[in-house]
This record gives C-alpha cells, sequence and structure tokens, in this order.
C-alpha cells in the first residue's frame, strides 16, 4: 500500500512542524499556490510503521550476503555512521568561515593524502559525488589538459568492449567520439586492435584494471607506453580497486588520473542507490585540473583551495564541493584499517574470490576465463544450463534469491553470454561462501529436475517476477489523486472534504475509508 | 584483522582449495616490479574507541555556532523518525534496487518521492533524484539544449541572480558541450528579472530560460510573466525551486498560461541535515513530453506474474548501462538514501506541516531583518518581496563584520561581495524555523555592538572633512 492510500485528511504528524501558521499576507497573491499540494496525511506511528514496513522488503548488505560483482557489497562498518553523524557535523553550514572548519577540514585534508598515497597518484580532489561524477571530472581534466596545450585535435577516447556504460556515456558528455577496443581471448585488451586505434586524434583511454571481466589486465605496462607514446593519457576507473587496494598503485600502472569509488572500496553505505563519492586523483601534470573545491594545508591551519587558487581547474561539481557525509564515512574507515589493513583488503577480497571460483568450478559451474587467476571477481557463463535445460542467468539469479542470496551481477560484462560476475568481498565468512555454493548447486539440481521452478523464481518474496515491458510502455511513474479529489487534500481545503488518498489508485481501496475519519 | 572475519585454520583451508601456499600467490599475474611496498604514509590502524575520541574532538572544533546563513542550504528541523528509520541496515546498506523483487522496499519509496515531487512542482514525471540541486540543473539545461529544434540550438539564458555556486556547476557541465550560456542581468532596485533585460538577449534562438523562485537573494519572481516570455520565444523554462517554499508559492507547472516544462533544485530542506554540504539530493522533475529526455533513473508501478502491484526501475533505454555514449547522462549512482529521507520527511510533515514551517522562515527572516535593520546603515538591497532570506546592505566591509561575527559564535550571513561586488557590502541572510526569537535578539545586538565599535575605532584615523 502506498503512503498515500494510507492519508486520511485531517490527520497530521502535529509534533513535527510548528504549532502555529503564520501570516504570509505580504506575499503577492498571484505568486502563492493556489491548491495544496496532494501529499500524504498521516500521523507519526503509521508514517514509521509504513516505512520500516518498506524497509523489510529489501535485501541489504545487513540482512543478506550480496555478492554484487563490481558493486563491492561489503560490510559498512556502523562506526563510520555513527562518528560521521556527530551533532558538529551534521550541524555545520557548508559556507561557514575557517575559523568554524578547521575539523572537517582536517579530516578531509588527512583523506586527500590517504587515497593519494594509496593510489599513487600526486594529488587528489574530493569533490565528485559518485563514481560517474569522477569519471566526468576526469576527462574533462584530460580535455583541459591538452587543450591548455593548444593540442586542439584529440577528439577520441578509447574504451575497451568490457567497459562499465558511465566510461563511453562520460567520454560523450564531455564532448570526445568514443572507441571501442576488443578484448582478446585472454580477457587482457587486444594490443594489436589498441595499437591500431591510437594516433593523434587519441585523447585517452578509459580503463578498469582488473578489469569487469574480474582479471588482472597482464599488459598493462604496454598500454601505458603505447597511449603516452601517441601522447594521450590514460584514465583509471577505481570501480575495482578493491582488488589490488595497497596491492598495486594506479599511479605505478602508468595512469596519469584516476577515479576512485569510495561507496565501494571504502565501504561507505549504496543506501539503496547512492550517496556516492568519487574522488579523483592525478599525476603531477594535471594537477592544476583538478575540480574545486579542495583542501591546503598551510602551516598549522587548513583552508580550500578556490578558483583564485587553481584559475585552470576544470570548476565546481556541486554547489557545495561534495558529499561530505561520505567523505568523513570513508576517513573514518581509513584510519580504522590503517596501513596494514588496506593491503588485507585485498588479499582477503582476492581469497574469497578465488576460493569462491575455485570451488563452483569443481561443482561443475563453467568459468568465462578459466585458464587466469581471479582478481576479487570472476565471472561463471551458464550458456551450457540456458541451451541444455532452458534455464538462463536471469533464472538463476532469481532463484538465489528464494535461498536467501542477493544476485550476483548478471548480463554484465555484455561480452559474456549468460553471465554470472560475483564478488564475494573480504567481510564475507567461508562458511557463508560454502553455503552460498550450496544454493547454487542446489538450484542447478533443480534446473535438471524442474525447469519451471527456477523459471517461475522467485516465489518467497514480496512480489514475483515484474513485467518490465508493461512497466516502460505504459508508464505509471507518480501516484495521483483521482480526478476532483486532489483538492480535498491538504490544509487550503477547509475542513478536510475530499478523500482523495484513498480513492483514485485503481487499487481498490474501499473508496469510503477515507470519508470515515474526515 | 578489522572487518575481516577469518580464522588462521580458515585462511589455510581456501588457500589449499585454491591450490596455493600463499596468499600473495593470487597475485602471481601481477607484474612484480609494480607491486607495492609499505604504505609509510597512510596512519596504522586504530581501534574503534580511539577513532571515536578523534572525531570526537574534531567534531566539537568546529563549534555549533548560531547560524544564520542560508544560500542554498537550510537548518530545519529534521523529525528523529527520518534518520532512525534510515539507519535501518536494509535502506542504508542496499544496492540500487536492480534486482526488483528484492527491493521492493526501495523501489516504492523511490515511487512514491517521485509522487510527492510531482505534487509539490505540479509537473508529470520526476526523476528518482541526482547529485545536488546545482548538478540537477546542469542537467536540465542539457535536456532542453537536446530538446530544441534537432538539438541545434545551444543558448541558454541563465540570470545574474541564480546561486553563484550554482552557475559555477553549470559551466564545468555544460562547458563541455560547447552551449552557450548567457548572463542576464538582475533589476538593481528590485534584485529581480525583468523583459526589459531580456529583451535584448533574445534577438538569437534560445534553448531554454532559467528562473529562479526564489531567486539567490530571496526575492520573488514574476514567474508567470517571464515563463509566458520565454515560451513565446520558442523557448523552454527551466524553474529552480526551493522545493519548501512550493508550499506556500506557485508551483512551476502552474507558472503562466502553460506551466514551466522542467523544474529542478534541491531537496535538502526535506529531511537533510546541513552537513557541510552533502550529502543532499537534486531533484529533476518535467512534462509528459519531456520524460525520455530526464536522466537518471526512474521507478515505475507495474504488475507481477500473478497480477500483483509492484514496482521497478523503468525507461531504461535512456541510461548508460544500456544505451553507453548515446545516454542521456552518464549518472548512475544518485543520492537514494537521502531520497528516503525526503520522502519520510514529507510524509510526516504533509502539505500543512510543511507550509507551517515555510511560513515560520518567512516570518522570522522578516523579523531578523526588522531587528538587523534598526542598526543605522543596514538597510535591505532590494525592494521587492522575499520568501525567507534577505540581502542587506551593511555600513561597514562585509567581511569584517562577519569575522567579528564569528568571534562571537554567530554566523551573521553569507558574504555577497565576492559574487557581487556592485552590492559591496552585502550579506544574505536567513532564520529559518529553527533561529527563535531569542536567537534573533542575540543576532541584532551582537551586530549593533560590532558595528559600533567600528566606527568608533574609525573615528580617531578618519579625518573630519
Amino acid at each position: 500500500m502506498l503512503i498515500f492510500e494510507e492519508s486520511r485528511p485531517g490527520r497530521r504528524a502535529s509534533a513535527q512542524a510548528p504549532l502555529t501558521r503564520p501570516e504570509v499576507s505580504d506575499l503577492p497573491a498571484h505568486l502563492c499556490r493556489r491548491q495544496a499540494p496532494a501529499l500524504p496525511e498521516v500521523g507519526e506511528l503509521q508514517a514509521l510503521r509504513h516505512y520500516t514496513r518498506l524497509s523489510q522488503k529489501n535485501f541489504s548488505i545487513d540482512t543478506h550476503f550480496y555478492p554484487l560483482g563490481s558493486c563491492t557489497m561489503k560490510y559498512n562498518p556502523r562506526a563510520c555512521h555513527s562518528l560521521a553523524s556527530l551533532p558538529g557535523f551534521l550541524g555545520r553550514h557548508p559556507l561557514s568561515p575557517p575559523s568554524h572548519s578547521q575539523g572537517l577540514l582536517a579530516c578531509l585534508h588527512e583523506l586527500q593524502e590517504i587515497l593519494a598515497a594509496v593510489t599513487g597518484m600526486h594529488a587528489v580532489s574530493l569533490a565528485p559525488a559518485a563514481g560517474a561524477q569522477g569519471e566526468f571530472a576526469g576527462v574533462a581534466m584530460i580535455r583541459a589538459y591538452h587543450l591548455a596545450r593548444g593540442d586542439l585535435a584529440r577528439r577520441e577516447i578509447l574504451v575497451p568492449d568490457a567497459a562499465h556504460g558511465t566510461n563511453p556515456a562520460t567520454a560523450a558528455m564531455c564532448g570526445f567520439q568514443v572507441r571501442e577496443i576488443p578484448t582478446g581471448p585472454d580477457g587482457d585488451l587486444d594490443l594489436a586492435a589498441l595499437s591500431a586505434a591510437l594516433g593523434p586524434q587519441t585523447a585517452g583511454i578509459m580503463l578498469t584494471n582488473p578489469s569487469t571481466i574480474g582479471v588482472f589486465d597482464r599488459g598493462i605496462q604496454a598500454v601505458a607506453e603505447a597511449v603516452h607514446q601517441v601522447g594521450g593519457l590514460l584514465y583509471y576507473d577505481g570501480a575495482n580497486l578493491n582488488a589490488i587496494l595497497g596491492k598495486v598503485r594506479p599511479g605505478d600502472m602508468g595512469f596519469d588520473v584516476i577515479h576512485m569509488n569510495l561507496h565501494k572500496t571504502f565501504a561507505t553505505p549504496h543506501g539503496g542507490g547512492g550517496p556516492g563519492a568519487g574522488p579523483v586523483g592525478v599525476a603531477e601534470r594535471l594537477e592544476p585540473f583538478l575540480p574545486l573545491p579542495r583542501v591546503a594545508r598551510e602551516g598549522t591551519d587548513y583552508r580550500w583551495l578556490e578558483e583564485a587558487d587553481r584559475p585552470q581547474s576544470i570548476g565546481r561539481l556541486t554547489a557545495f564541493g561534495g558529499n561530505m557525509g561520505i567523505l568523513l564515512r570513508a576517513y573514518i574507515y581509513a584510519r580504522l584499517v590503517g596501513r596494514e589493513g588496506m593491503k588485507r583488503i585485498a588479499e582477503y577480497a582476492t581469497l574469497n574470490a578465488n576460493y569462491l571460483f575455485q570451488r563452483l568450478v569443481e561443482a561443475g559451474f563453467e568459468p568465462a576465463y578459466g585458464k587466469r587467476r581471479a582478481s576479487h571477481e570472476f565471472i561463471l557463463t551458464l550458456r551450457r544450463e540456458a541451451k541444455e535445460l532452458g534455464v538462463n542467468a536471469m533464472d538463476v539469479a532469481k532463484r538465489l534469491l528464494d535461498y536467501g542470496f542477493h544476485a550476483p551481477t548478471t548480463y554484465f560484462p555484455l561480452l559474456v553470454p549468460e553471465c554470472l560476475l560475483i564478488e564475494p568481498t573480504e567481510t564475507e565468512t567461508p562458511e557463508e561462501l560454502d553455503r552460498f555454493i550450496a544454493a547454487l548447486a542446489a538450484i542447478r539440481a533443480e534446473a535438471q529436475a524442474d525447469p519451471e521452478l527456477v523459471k517461475g523464481a522467485p516465489h518467497t518474496l514480496p512480489v514475483r517476477r515484474l513485467d518490465d515491458v508493461r512497466a516502460a510502455r505504459e508508464p505509471d511513474l507518480a501516484w495521483r489523486p483521482s480526478k476532483g479529489s486532489g483538492a480535498g487534500l491538504g490544509p487550503d481545503s477547509g475542513s478536510g472534504t475530499g478523500s482523495g488518498a484513498s480513492s483514485g489508485s485503481g487499487l481498490g481501496t474501499d473508496s469510503g475509508v477515507g470519508k470515515a475519519d474526515a | 584483522m578489522p572487518f575481516i572475519p577469518h580464522t588462521s585454520d580458515q585462511v589455510v583451508a581456501m588457500l589449499a582449495a585454491i591450490g596455493v601456499a600463499d596468499i600473495d600467490d593470487l597475485f602471481d599475474e601481477i607484474p612484480p616490479e609494480l607491486q607495492t611496498g609499505e604504505l609509510t604514509a597512510i596512519p596504522p590502524a586504530l581501534p574503534e574507541m580511539d577513532v571515536a575520541r578523534l572525531m570526537a574532538s574534531r567534531a566539537r572544533q568546529d563549534g555549533q555556532p548560531l547560524c544564520f546563513i542560508g544560500a542554498g542550504a537550510y537548518d530545519h528541523h529534521i523529525p528523529a523518525v527520518v534518520w532512525q528509520l534510515l539507519s535501518r541496515g536494509e535502506l542504508y546498506s542496499a544496492y540500487t534496487p536492480y534486482q526488483a523483487e528484492a527491493s521492493q522496499g526501495t523501489l516504492q519509496i523511490l515511487y512514491e518521492f517521485q509522487s510527492m515531487m510531482t505534487a509539490l512542482t505540479a509537473l508529470d514525471v520526476s526523476n528518482a533524484s541526482l547529485y545536488d540541486g546545482a548538478s540537477a540543473l546542469a542537467e536540465a539545461i542539457l535536456m532542453a539544449v537536446r530538446s530544441s529544434r534537432h538539438g541545434k540550438v545551444r543558448r541558454v539564458l541563465v540570470p545574474r541572480n541564480l546561486h553563484p555556486r550554482y552557475r559555477a556547476v553549470v559551466r564545468t557541465i555544460v562547458a563541455q558541450q560547447d552551449i552557450d550560456l548567457v548572463e542576464v542581468p538582475f533589476d538593481p532596485a528590485g534584485g529581480h528579472l525583468t523583459q526589459a533585460a531580456l529583451e535584448p538577449l533574445a534577438t538569437e534562438p534560445f534553448a531554454a530560460l532559467v528562473i529562479p523562485q526564489p531567486n539567490f537573494f530571496g526575492v520573488l519572481e514574476e514567474v508567470d510573466a517571464l515563463t509566458d516570455w520565454a515560451q513565446a520565444q520558442g523557448a523552454l523554462v527551466i524553474g529552480v525551486v526551493n522545493p519548501l517554499a512550493l508550499a506556500l508559492l506557485s508551483p512551476p507547472g502552474d507558472w503562466g498560461s502553460r506551466g514551466a516544462d522542467i523544474a529542478c533544485g534541491e531537496a535538502q530542506p526535506f529531511g537533510m541535515p546541513l552537513a557541510s554540504g552533502g550529502p543532499y539530493a537534486g531533484f529533476l522533475c518535467c512534462k509528459q513530453a519531456l520524460m525520455r529526455q530526464l536522466p537518471g533513473r526512474i521507478a515505475g508501478r507495474t504488475q507481477d506474474l500473478d497480477g500483483k502491484i509492484g514496482y521497478t526501475l523503468t525507461l531504461q533505454a535512456r541510461e548508460q548501462h544500456i544505451r553507453r555514449s548515446r545516454a542521456t547522462s552518464n549518472i548512475c549512482t544518485n543520492q537514494g538514501l537521502l531520497v528516503n529521507a525526503a520522502t519520510i520527511h514529507l510524509a510526516l510533515m504533509g502539505a500543512e506541516g510543511l507550509a507551517r514551517v515555510a511560513a515560520a522562515c518567512h516570518a522570522h527572516t522578516r523579523l531578523l531583518v526588522e531587528r538587523l535593520r534598526e542598526t543605522p546603515g543596514v538597510v535591505p538591497c532590494f525592494d521587492r518581496p522575499v520568501f525567507h532570506e534577505q540581502a542587506l546592505r551593511l555600513p561597514a566591509p562585509a567581511g569584517d563584520v562577519l569575522r567579528s561575527l564569528a568571534a562571537h559564535n554567530i554566523l551573521g550571513g553569507y558574504d555577497l561581495s565576492a559574487d557581487y561586488p556592485e552590492l559591496e557590502p552585502a550579506i544574505l541572510v536567513c532564520a529559518t524555523e529553527l533561529r527563535t526569537a531569542e536567537d534573533i535578539e542575540a543576532y541584532a545586538t551582537k551586530l549593533a555592538r560590532v558595528i559600533a565599535t567600528r566606527s568608533q575605532a574609525r573615528c580617531p584615523v578618519e579625518p573630519k572633512l
């Protein structure tokens, strides 16, 4: 049931608003709202219960193993949440003067230094609000760098065919043409195809390493040399940084620009789709172009670096400098795991992935790149099962939900048919991995004995498989009070004569209920 | 090992199962010369109690001043329910709801958010958030340009009385695509946009006019006339609105005879703490005709195999993971958790609660301005009505005055001189529903004293003419 359908005219969470509504007669009438917005009218307990119940319909890291490849769904330490939520941090206005900013700036400056050290980059800006904005900043810096040198012919960004969709979308958003480079049969980038594509038009290449295929690209030094040779720059997509954190640094591999997803590698929450944070790091020659603001240290004081300090900067990405609360969480996490812990993250993420990989291959699942060492994630292909049993990767993914596991990433990367991209992360116990292996094996047995059971999954969740085609063809994107009843909602309706909340949904709600309470 | 649960016996068994001797062997495909040594620049690990002590001292260090700054981020009451719910692991630690059946909670909340935002803006469609208000405006401008005739009209009118940071972010983002941002001056007396200022800019076609309501100075724009004017020129209208103000003010969908085409802004007033600037959540709503140009995630209501109502992400053909380089935007992660904050906040407030908060902000700001004006030389910069902010001209340099006030733990407003040298010395003040009459009194008293002290101190050094 929607919150709107729980609404009753005249009901309110009265403790949450001022006791009275002051006069606003000095506001010109023609600029004022004529009809109150159709927002729900509910009490505090009703709202609390409604959203508590909705939350219980979600899978989450706190409740389920979540081996979603490329998303790094690791434990989000609770200390990060509670300490970033101290009143001093939550109450601070973004435009506070330096005298009321030193505590925050100290944390941010140290985070910049930690991120630069662990990635081998010269300088870091924390400004991007998410990975894709980090990518945007990175590619915009590549553009700014070439333009500042008067190098105007570089109109092309190279992207591997296995790349995340954000890579080509970002390059396009920065005004570049995108050219795809194929992946070789062993999972490494096809060097011959790369050489053929490079030229004076090459602005740069965007790479993830380990790649989205879950293997470390062994040719990375040759790639870097070839791209640099023609004057291009290398962009590192930090989506898979968890695999190599503290073990290999993008800066040492030859990358000029990188972004990091703090909501992956630095354990900040995904929040059902965000917020993230996508700091960018650069080699020395790109430092002037970093997005603003940044934090500088002068003696014992900290201050923001702004437009006057870095006139060549690509500029600002959000009004107030980024997702500060997420940056604080990442800083707290970095202090909790420390220098030894950084390396350990990559080691145990890789250990868990290789163990899971090995055991699933032993259980009869087909690896997409069986001759390669898994990084922090790996790919299985269910093409055999799809052909022989008519059960595809999506069916298996949905059936896993019934077993109490979030599904792995499916159908990505696009070049492997019927694939599951599986990333266990370092925070899962081997016992949990064993349970997951048993579940996948059990589902395979089900697919052999009773394929319809798997094809019809999930069976135990709040809803069964949803009609996505209908959702896209007949978009229903917002609830609306039925015609004529909307006026009954809200303060301007006087005595609450309408019953907008209980009608108009077409969901079979008894339209008389609303009036009973009015 | 913080957050790693393996016992040493388990590690041995796992390595044996894989068939390697050591964890380092798992990195044997990485060229040895690339492997990193010790990370000496990173501090060693601390237990939670030590990090807690460190963070408590850092948080205390920034004080908890009495804040009269608004300028795009507002200190409002947040019901306790909001963040207690958001801290539930099922909301806090869930991923993007791509597996719809395992994410009905998040998806339904996104749908409720979209419903609430379309109700507030009186537009047809809302997405499920962008990073913040400024980046939402940048996306709105890109939408308008794409929707212009063959996507060829690459000129957009952006008023100077729009938030300076919003203008900066828009520049960063749309500059990559050769879009011409034309600055519209504001009326020096009213602080608002006038048709007289717009006419000379309309000699060439433009894709959109951006209308802030209220504008950065808190001043209300004549949105109906501006909307009709821009649409008569064949352009779209993008409203940049404070969504709290929409509890009282005419919604963008009702502006002029046809309504604004796009509305965007910052949802921070709905359940999001100031938190030094984020995370907040940008919102973006539009008319039905522009639906497929809308960037970012959108939740839709549909049915499952049994005909039961359910929710799913929809219209994904617009997005980067499907359309790649031809997507409407590169955005992927948005501000999901904050969308939950806004939705729960709006459910608790309802239209009446919001209207009370908005009216209280308006009344408190009026009281603040009235009291500050009692200090000689403090006068409003503009004579038009405002929502909950007011630009004030000071009889002394704004930076000096604000620093003196900050020394007394009062953040007296936003210094306008850097962005608007023509107004100097001037500040932008705001009093939300949380600033009491006593708070306002404390500010007014201190301001009077600071200015009096300054003028006395200046006497000996300034020659009398």
